[in-house]
């Protein structure tokens, strides 16, 4: 990075640390820090549309429709969430390239799985064996940002279908004796006033979410513990910066990082909170309204 | 091999006895459910013990978040920040690094050498670390529902002369847990699932003696078919939750037994506490 840079072992230790901490690979382990807020970005508001529609599902008035989203939303309560992630990570990969491998290849005659391995045609691989590497981290992390949308849309589901419930059933009543259909009451009535009864759950799960990012690295994507991993093991005197063991620093490092993370989160979303509860026929709305008269 | 033959050679594979070699090949579903059955052993070994520790660390840090003493109640709010504002999947890399660090030859402490190594095994150096999560997360429960306790219960108290660790220990504590029972039966059921973190972090499984889901990771590596061996360690840990869900809703139902019964808190399963 730095011009000095160029023969480390005859620099000066703060220069040396400088040149160490701007070497390439640590550029890389930075930018995996956006990895995981990308992976933030993109989850949230997925697994939120994953949790609205399993929320809609599990109140619908269609029976395999409603058990499709009570499963759906009952599916976190007794199983670990790793095993999902685990469980999810594998099955989509495999999934795709079942289907690929069904339209591409009708005339393959050898079985895909034969009890050691699942073999599809070389058309069928997702992404192309061809492929270049970048391919094959984006589609690891496509993967992995799918799993945490679908582990984490039952989660909202849950938190959704519960704030559903929570609205006045005076207020639904009121707008069926205007005469809105079942649609409208619940674009114009239901939903509007769900939020802040969901909100406390979902903020829950945001700072949930948050410390869920580390396992990114078990589905295979370089994120930060991998970096972590791979930058803190000792470095013989072959590498240009050789060092002890520095894991621990590392891992103090994104200790840090996680606790200010969530910090930052629980002040913002404590904010939030106050605001939509401004005007709501809530306690909270309530106690705003006398402490301003 | 017959299904009770391999529940003979597999069923303690986990705790290092039985058959030495893992099945390379022709998995049969009986394997499968005994090896991943055995891995649940260490499941239940991590949350029984991390649990029963726990709530005595999460007693007194409810207590000390209480205090007027700033610095009894200052260590006892960050310890809880730091727990449960970092990743367990973090303090178990961080936990298992700061093991390793520790003299290979032990401590020694007014003579007495304290041997270190068994801290970086997982029985040891995993059941410490969900120790002080649990207790963390534990003692937030109880800190929460100290504050709810009646008010008229203590001024009762005041009034019978029930002071000092008398009005704790007959008034204050029993309200406290049955008020934060429900919480804490969350508590409970998600430190369960979170043991299977532990041989997925940086503590090595020696001999291949891991916990339930490291040998459905096991199968689903050699096999190549996540469909079966994941499904089977979703089922031991639906049927481990209502085996703890009942066994907490008795302990409920005896803290609650002086109430009428439309008072009684009943427990709620929410999926809120993940770490």
């Amino acid at each position: 990075m730095f011009s000095f840079c160029a023969d480390p072992s005859t620099l000066d230790s703060t220069r040396w640390m400088l040149c160490y901490l701007t070497s390439g690979k640590h550029l890389l382990f930075y930018s995996s820090f956006g990895t995981v807020l990308l992976l933030l970005a993109v989850t949230a508001p997925v697994a939120l549309a994953f949790g609205f529609g399993g929320a809609m599902a599990a109140r619908s008035q269609n029976a395999p429709l409603r058990l499709f989203g009570k499963g759906y939303t009952s599916m976190v309560r007794g199983v670990p969430d790793i095993i999902f992630f685990m469980f999810f990570v594998i099955a989509l990969d495999q999934a795709l390239e079942w289907g690929l491998h069904q339209v591409l290849c009708p005339d393959w005659t050898d079985p895909i799985r034969t009890g050691l391995e699942f073999k599809v045609c070389p058309e069928a691989k997702v992404p192309p064996n061809s492929a270049a590497q970048i391919w094959h981290e984006v589609y690891g992390f496509t993967l992995a940002v799918v799993t945490f949308a679908i582990v984490f849309g039952a989660f909202a589901a849950n938190v959704l279908y519960g704030a559903m419930s929570a609205v006045p059933r005076a207020q639904l009543e009121t707008a069926e004796a205007y005469g809105m259909s079942q649609g409208q009451v619940f674009r114009r009535v239901l939903v509007p006033q769900m939020w802040v009864y969901a909100l406390p759950g979902l903020s829950n799960l945001w700072l949930i979410l948050i410390k869920a990012t580390p396992l990114l690295f078990l589905l295979g994507v370089k994120d930060i513990v991998y970096w972590a991993n791979e930058l803190g093991s000792s470095k013989t005197d072959t590498f240009a910066y050789p060092h002890g063991d520095w894991k621990l620093w590392y891992f103090l490092g994104l200790l840090v990082f996680y606790l200010a993370f969530t910090r930052v989160s629980e002040v913002v979303l404590a904010r939030l909170t106050r605001r939509l509860s401004r005007g709501q026929a809530t306690m909270a709305g309530e106690a705003m309204r006398k402490a301003a008269a | 091999m017959t299904c009770w033959e391999t529940i003979g050679a597999y069923a303690f594979r986990s705790l290092g006895y039985g058959e030495r070699m893992l099945p390379k090949s022709d998995f049969t579903l009986c394997q499968q459910f005994t090896l991943i059955g055995s891995g649940l052993i260490w499941n239940l070994y991590f949350g029984v013990l991390a649990l029963a520790f726990g709530f005595f660390l999460a007693n007194a840090l409810a207590l000390a978040k209480t205090s007027r003493h700033l610095w009894i109640r200052k260590p006892a709010e960050w310890f809880i920040f730091v727990f449960r504002g970092s990743p367990l999947f973090i303090q178990f890399f961080l936990g298992y690094q700061l093991f390793v660090l520790l003299p290979k030859t032990g401590i020694e402490l007014w003579g007495i050498t304290l041997q270190t190594d068994w801290l970086t095994k997982a029985w040891a150096g995993a059941l410490f670390v969900l120790f002080l999560n649990t207790a963390a997360y534990s003692a937030e429960i109880f800190y929460g529902a100290l504050m709810a306790v009646p008010k008229g219960d203590l001024e009762a108290a005041d009034a019978y002369g029930i002071t000092g660790f008398a009005r704790f220990r007959r008034i204050l504590w029993p309200t406290m847990l049955r008020l934060g029972w429900p919480a804490y039966t969350n508590e409970a059921i998600f430190l369960f699932h979170a043991t299977t973190l532990v041989f997925f972090s940086s503590f090595p499984a020696f001999k291949q003696q891991g916990d339930a889901l490291y040998y459905a990771g096991y199968f689903a590596d050699k096999t190549y078919n996540p469909f079966i061996p994941y499904p089977i360690v979703g089922f031991y840990f639906i049927c481990l939750t209502l085996l703890l869900t009942f066994g907490f809703s008795l302990v409920n139902r005896r803290l609650n037994r002086h109430l009428p019964s439309n008072q009684r808190a009943r427990i709620r399963l929410r999926p809120q506490l993940i770490r």
